[in-house]
């Protein structure tokens, strides 16, 4: 079927199978190659993208779905003249990210945490990115970097 | 003033939170354009004869470009001791996830239809589904070899070893299987070029290794093959060099015409590539009951999976086996068998956990008999610092160590004394949530292979440098940590600095990363070589600017040669130098001094257990890890942050089960208990840095330390927690139903009687 | 991963979406949130060969209060339910459990409709509905029907709902100032329950204790004539009858219940 999904504010139409999957049409169809497959199971949150404005698992939802609708990729989050989203400057100012496979998807779920609860306690952030998962971190600097990004002071 | 030493935020992050990484399947090169797509068909059984193969089905199914089998591959058999592992099933299946067949397609979505139509009968034999099962022989997984045991090591053991001691405790204990899942599965793209090389994009820690195994598994010169190394979605020991797989991928490139990708699935994954740990020791310590320890024993087996691919895990084990202590007798002895399932290999750490969660369990049950704070009786035991080099009876050389002196940092700062008085409060009051308190001291060992490194600086006629390392980092930040050291010596500023890794046609010697080596090998490669090229240098500043070299100087502050406190009489920048010279400004060195180095540590992990449920909830982990003289304290508490959630992982939640026949139970990550940010808690660092005089930096590795002392500790806490209820040991993961179990079994669990 | 062939219908009304179903019968599936659907078709445990998409049907996403009931469309999400502000005045316990289902990914997207007509004895929100006493409103083509939860989950991923059939709506009275609490035992947050328990007022929903979700009659019945929630609690596994496997065995499934049961009456009469 021929789908449009507006990504990152530029729209992206295609002939597809009906069961391409969402993070399929980002990577193939719309080549924006950020947003990543860790998992066969909806678990590890690596193809976490905004549509239309929350956090969803791209892998478990099919691009006939999004059809006509907006998806944002970290790809799109930084302003036009590449000044940084606080999430990205505070995911690099705390060292939030190793091999950054899990980044992507990661900031993408903070940015919907966030846009939920604006200033969450370090367990609330431990509590909202319970469907992301990172291999490298141990987290600890992923939770100063939600927090550094929520504007709060990050203390730990 | 130097940047070393001080905070740098990453290099490597620009790309990686704008874009993201290059993972191989991000890949759009040219030479891609058109590529075929790979998926192996892998075994659903453990152990079982293959009595027929249809692939007709397949082959016709749209899309489908060549179904491969055994029967197709015409490569000369891997010559692997002591029982060879074929390229595809040949015959026989030995573990559910073992290829059997290769499917190529034209489109990613047609591999799994087409898979599916692959018809494979199996006649199933007895498998082998544990250590026990294995020790027995009465289902072997080799006829040809006979038995299941396939490495002993050490011996023999003493039967009076243990006698005029005044107490002997012996314990087994299981260092559960994991998954080291990276958030990057395996994956590759193969390409033959008209010139009749091989370019091989990979998802690696070792490209030249992986280009040398891939080489010889094709029969091929290593010239005709090339590796690339695009970003890595974390290894943790799993991406050494190159599996199988990707040898029979080159092959299939090869033979169909066609260049070929290949990203395997999660469920792949979870049970083709290799797990890690895997063993089952017991150990005996015995000793007095002032606390010294006068003989220790361990007795190592390994489980290696299907087919054996890291039988140096258990002897290394046993290298390890005496962890911080100074023990006057030791013996240790290892036997590594093979059982139907994953094949066992490297997984952060490999051997050494093993080794620290066994000694230090150990020193927590002999505690606990004499009746001695952990504490203390790690005290009594320690190497003392006048020690070193300290020659252990299995055989290392240890550098240096403060061991004391981490131990007693992280008690101060947990105020250990307040949480014991804490934990006595909550035992009196009888409360449900008990609390715990685990010790572990570590010593590892990094750098350990016998191999150096590669390194080679250039400096640009336009004045920048461009830093060739040996060394494949993956998510350690060792871009950042080689431009600041070479911003430090050169006088260059780092956004003026280039390090390359990761092609063989670039860097054609080196090892690459694996045992936290890359520093101290890999960064004492870059410093030497930067040293030459300022030797050289000054010789040629010397002569441009009219001076004996000996009078001249290399100003870091501006990167600008100069007469010694006569910077008036002229300066040559970099740039100037760089121009005005007829040689390249270059030098290509080999650094293979100072190995291995032995960071060491102590973890204390906090836990409250509730007693009605068995639910295990981590609320600290203070860690004091001294690796020698940091570097970037941002990636270097990053490792430590890392090995710290792995370590806690595999104590409280993390295993991959297998039934009696030998399947999987834990084969997804919905069943995988990779643990999340909300089963951890923030971590409490604590600084410590005691140098190694083995290299230039002072450095040792910091790579797996982390993960090596918080498994005992987590564990020791968990046990710790229950021990006023009767339970001496149980084993990991600590999950909520062993804890319960274990409870009751001790007679004392507080409900559901 | 990836799904078997399949075709893709979106359907624009609830009108559509019945003739849809009714044109495809037995080879179609509905797929709302797709959070339980298209995991299982990934791993090809599904292979429905046409998908009716109604997750588009903002006429079955509301949460109204109607008298004494609250009325609750098939369509809502998790994420809605869980910020309702209807549900948090008078269905607290519901919000709440809402709010716990998967990760805020999965709750983005998953609706409430498409857990109960799921019917996983695992799942969270038809645990809660059955202890509120909810009713279930089906559509097919013969008009509408009222199922009573008791009577909705008939076996693992077995409703009585026909195959023409989508639920559209789940009605429960309004629980205002009731004491409720809600325990899930997993051990990861992520992971489904072991084990759970729903409490609203005295009663008492069971997650994963049966092939269905359950209610602990029992515990109820003891609650009912004065029993402490430590007593009541200690009945809870009475008549229940959990999968055993070795990460979780019935024998502790029966103990979780108990305790968790017992936690959760002592928060529902705080």
């Amino acid at each position: 079927m021929k789908v449009t999904i507006e990504i990152n504010g530029k729209p992206v139409s295609e002939e597809v199978e009906d069961r391409t999957l969402l993070v399929h049409f980002i990577r193939e169809t719309a080549g924006l190659t950020a947003t990543n497959i860790g998992c066969d199971t909806t678990s590890c949150g690596a193809c976490t993208v905004l549509l239309d404005g929350e956090s969803v698992k791209s892998c478990t939802v099919l691009a006939a779905q999004a059809d006509g609708h907006t998806v944002t990729t970290v790809e799109g989050l930084a302003a036009a003249d590449g000044e940084l989203h606080p999430l990205q400057q505070a995911f690099r100012n705390q060292h939030g990210l190793q091999c950054g496979f899990c980044t992507p998807g990661m900031i993408m779920a903070s940015a919907s945490l966030l846009a939920h609860n604006p200033k969450p306690t370090r367990q609330e952030v431990r509590e909202g990115l319970e469907g992301n998962l990172c291999r490298c971190t141990g987290y600890h600097n992923i939770v100063n970097a939600v927090i550094e990004a929520s504007g709060q002071e990050v203390d730990r | 003033m130097s940047i070393v030493g001080t905070r740098v935020v990453r290099i490597e992050d620009q790309k990686l939170i704008t874009q993201g990484g290059t993972y191989v399947d991000d890949l759009r090169e040219e030479a891609l354009t058109g590529a075929v797509h790979a998926m192996f068909v892998r075994s659903p059984i453990a152990h079982a004869r293959i009595s027929s193969i249809d692939t007709s089905a397949a082959l016709a199914a749209s899309g489908v470009v060549a179904v491969y089998t055994a029967a197709d591959i015409d490569l000369a058999q891997r010559a692997v001791p002591p029982v060879a592992e074929p390229w595809l099933a040949d015959g026989v299946v030995r573990y559910v996830g073992e290829p059997v067949a290769l499917v190529l397609a034209e489109e990613r979505y047609q591999l799994a239809d087409a898979a599916e139509l692959i018809d494979i009968d199996y006649d199933p034999i007895d498998a082998v589904a544990s250590i026990d099962a294995a020790l027995t022989d009465e289902s072997v997984l080799f006829e040809e070899f006979g038995t299941n045991l396939v490495q002993t090591n050490g011996g023999p053991l003493d039967d009076k070893a243990f006698e005029g001691c005044e107490v002997v405790i012996s314990q087994t204990i299981v260092n559960n299987r994991v998954a080291p899942a990276p958030l990057e599965t395996r994956g590759g793209a193969f390409a033959w070029g008209t010139d009749g090389r091989l370019t091989v994009w990979l998802s690696t820690q070792n490209p030249q290794i992986a280009r040398t195994t891939i080489a010889a598994g094709l029969g091929v010169g290593e010239e005709k093959i090339r590796v690339i190394t695009p970003d890595v979605g974390g290894g943790f020991g799993a991406k050494i060099g190159s599996d199988p797989e990707a040898t029979v991928l080159g092959w299939a490139a090869q033979r169909a015409g066609r260049a070929v990708r290949w990203a395997e699935t999660r469920s792949e994954n979870l049970v083709s590539m290799t797990h890690g740990r895997a063993q089952q020791n017991t150990v005996t310590v015995g000793g007095r009951r002032d606390g010294t320890v006068e003989v220790f024993r361990i007795e190592v087996v390994q489980d290696a999976g299907a087919y054996p691919r890291a039988l140096f895990l258990p002897t290394l084990t046993e290298l390890m086996a005496t962890g911080v202590y100074h023990f006057p007798k030791v013996e240790t002895i290892s036997r590594a068998v093979v059982t139907n399932t994953t094949p066992i290999a490297a997984y952060r750490g490999a051997g050494r956990p093993e080794a620290t969660a066994a000694i230090e369990r150990a020193m927590d049950l002999f505690a606990a008999e004499i009746g001695m704070d952990p504490a203390e009786v790690r005290k009594v035991n320690y190497i003392r610092p006048e020690e070193f080099p300290y020659q252990t009876p299995t055989g290392a050389n240890y550098d240096s160590g403060e061991y004391a002196q981490a131990l007693d940092k992280v008690l101060e700062s947990s105020d250990y004394q307040a949480l014991r008085a804490e934990q006595a409060r909550r035992r009196e009051a009888g409360e449900r949530f008990a609390l715990g308190l685990g010790l572990a001291s570590y010593v590892e060992i990094t750098g350990g292979d016998a191999g150096g490194e590669s390194g080679r600086v250039d400096i640009n006629p336009d004045g920048t440098v461009t830093a060739y390392t040996g060394s494949s980092p993956h998510g350690q930040g060792l871009d950042t940590t080689l431009a600041m050291l070479l911003s430090d010596q050169l006088g260059v500023p780092m956004d003026k600095i280039t390090i390359r890794h990761g092609d063989t046609d670039e860097v054609p010697k080196a090892v690459g990363t694996f045992g936290s080596r890359s520093l101290q090998l890999g960064g004492s490669a870059v410093r030497k070589a930067a040293e030459e090229v300022i030797a050289r240098a000054k010789e040629l500043a010397a002569d441009l600017l009219e001076a004996s070299p000996d009078d001249l100087e290399l100003n870091v502050d501006e990167g600008a040669w100069q007469v010694k406190g006569a910077p008036s009489s002229g300066t040559l920048s970099w740039a100037q130098l760089a121009a005005q010279v007829e040689e390249p400004l270059t030098a290509d060195v080999w650094f293979g001094e100072g190995t291995p180095t032995f960071p060491f540590g102590t973890h204390l992990a906090v836990v409250e257990v509730d007693t009605e449920t068995g639910k295990v909830a981590l609320k600290r982990i203070i860690a004091a890890d001294d690796a020698g003289p940091v570097l970037n304290p941002v990636t270097f508490n990053g490792q430590r942050h890392g090995g710290l959630g792995q370590g806690a992982a595999q104590a409280m939640l993390e295993v991959m089960n297998y039934d009696a026949d030998g399947n999987p139970t834990t084969a997804t990550l919905a069943d995988y208990s990779f643990i999340s940010a909300t089963e951890l808690p923030d971590f409490e660092l604590v600084d410590i840095a005691t140098p190694t005089p083995r290299n230039l930096l002072g450095v040792k590795g910091i790579g797996e330390a982390a993960t090596i002392g918080s498994t005992p500790a987590v564990h020791n806490a968990v046990v710790d927690a229950l021990a006023h209820l009767g339970v001496q040991h149980l084993d990991m993961p600590t999950t909520p139903i062993r804890v319960w179990q274990a409870l009751r079994e001790a007679g004392a669990a507080q409900a559901g009687q | 991963m990836i799904p078997a062939q399949f075709s893709y219908r979106r359907a624009s009304s609830v009108d559509e979406a019945l003739s849809l179903l009714t044109e495809h019968g037995d080879e179609a599936k509905l797929i709302a949130g797709g959070q339980s659907l298209l995991p299982l078709m990934k791993l090809r445990l599904a292979a429905p060969e046409v998908l009716v998409d109604v997750a588009p049907l903002d006429e079955l996403r509301y949460v109204r209060l109607e008298g004494d009931e609250i009325a609750i469309g098939a369509l809502s999400r998790y994420q809605d339910l869980h910020g309702d502000p209807v549900l948090a005045e008078h269905a607290p316990m519901v919000a709440h459990v809402a709010g716990s289902v998967g990760d805020l990914q999965i709750r983005h997207r998953g609706t409430i409709g498409g857990s109960l007509a799921h019917a996983d004895s695992a799942a969270d929100l038809p645990a809660a509905i059955l202890a509120s006493d909810g009713v279930l409103v089906a559509r097919g083509p013969s008009g509408e029907r009222r199922i009573p939860a008791a009577e909705f989950f008939l076996g693992p991923f077995t409703t009585p709902l026909e195959p023409d059939e989508l639920l559209t709506e789940i009605r429960i009275g309004k629980q205002t100032g009731l004491g409720w609490g809600f325990e899930k035992f997993t051990r990861r947050a992520i992971d489904w329950a072991i084990v759970g328990v729903a409490v609203v007022g005295t009663s008492v929903g069971l997650i994963n204790m049966a092939g269905t979700p359950i209610r602990a009659s029992a515990a109820e019945a003891a609650l009912a004539s004065g029993s402490s929630p430590a007593e009541a609690g200690a009945l809870a596994a009475e008549d229940t009858s959990p999968v055993d496997e070795p990460h979780a065995t019935s024998e502790y499934r029966r103990h979780l219940a108990r305790v968790l049961t017992t936690r959760a009456l002592t928060a529902a009469a705080a």
